[in-house]
């Protein structure tokens, strides 16, 4: 299950959909709003979503994770519009029998989400300006 | 030979552009001569190679062929996570 959402995440209700009988092992990410980035401090963020290529490319995401790693279930959700510094704007979540693949798809699952999925970030920092992350500041992922 | 494309906009570009979506009609045979083109009109500052491109919600090469009535969206790095 991938998902775009402009709600604030149940990460409860999030793993809960990840218990299965056959699940020994369950690993999860969740990425936060931090107050600084690239060495500016961050007043607040918004994440804009090119939604239907988006989700497309999170669904391959969730498949291809699901080919490569003896898992039973994977999810992904990740926040757009606009998120205060601590709320979580991306969550995934990966059942399986055993840690070892729980923990690799988690890991392949964010990595594949922030270089693939068209989500961009716009920064609003505390002296009023904003940017478009990668865009503007830098031409290389962090 | 011009043709009638659908563009829409997003992030850095959409602020650039100053609009989410236009109709277009332009003698280009690619998204590379397209954004070429949307480089001229609007003085877009994001290098084609920092690009993807998106032809009907579906990735696609720079160089593909575009046809009458085609969606075009130009992917800027992304940064989501």
């Amino acid at each position: 299950m991938f998902q775009l959402s402009d709600q604030p995440l149940d990460i409860t209700a999030l793993r809960r959909q990840m218990q299965h009988p056959q699940a020994g092992a369950f690993a999860s990410f969740e990425g936060w709003v931090r107050n600084h980035n690239e060495g500016r401090a961050v007043f607040r963020l918004a994440y804009e979503a090119y939604a239907e290529l988006g989700q497309k490319e999170g669904e391959a995401i969730l498949e291809e994770a699901r080919q490569r790693f003896d898992i039973i279930d994977a999810a992904c959700v990740h926040r757009v519009g606009a998120l205060e510094i601590g709320d979580s704007a991306v969550w995934v979540g990966v059942a399986a029998a055993h840690r070892d693949a729980a923990f690799a798809a988690c890991r392949y699952i964010i990595d594949e989400v922030k270089a693939r999925v068209p989500i961009w970030k716009n920064e609003t920092y505390p002296e009023g300006d904003s940017g478009w992350i990668n865009a503007e500041y830098r031409a290389t992922e962090d | 030979m011009s043709i009638s494309l659908k563009l829409r906009y997003f992030a850095a570009l959409r602020d650039q552009v100053g609009r989410e979506e236009e109709i277009l009609e332009l003698p280009v045979n690619t998204p590379e001569e397209l954004y070429a083109a949307l480089q001229q009109r609007y003085g877009l500052t994001l290098e084609p190679a920092s690009l993807r491109v998106a032809v009907n919600d579906c990735f696609v090469p720079m160089d593909s062929p575009l046809a009458q009535g085609d969606q075009v969206v130009f992917i800027p790095p992304v940064a989501g996570g």
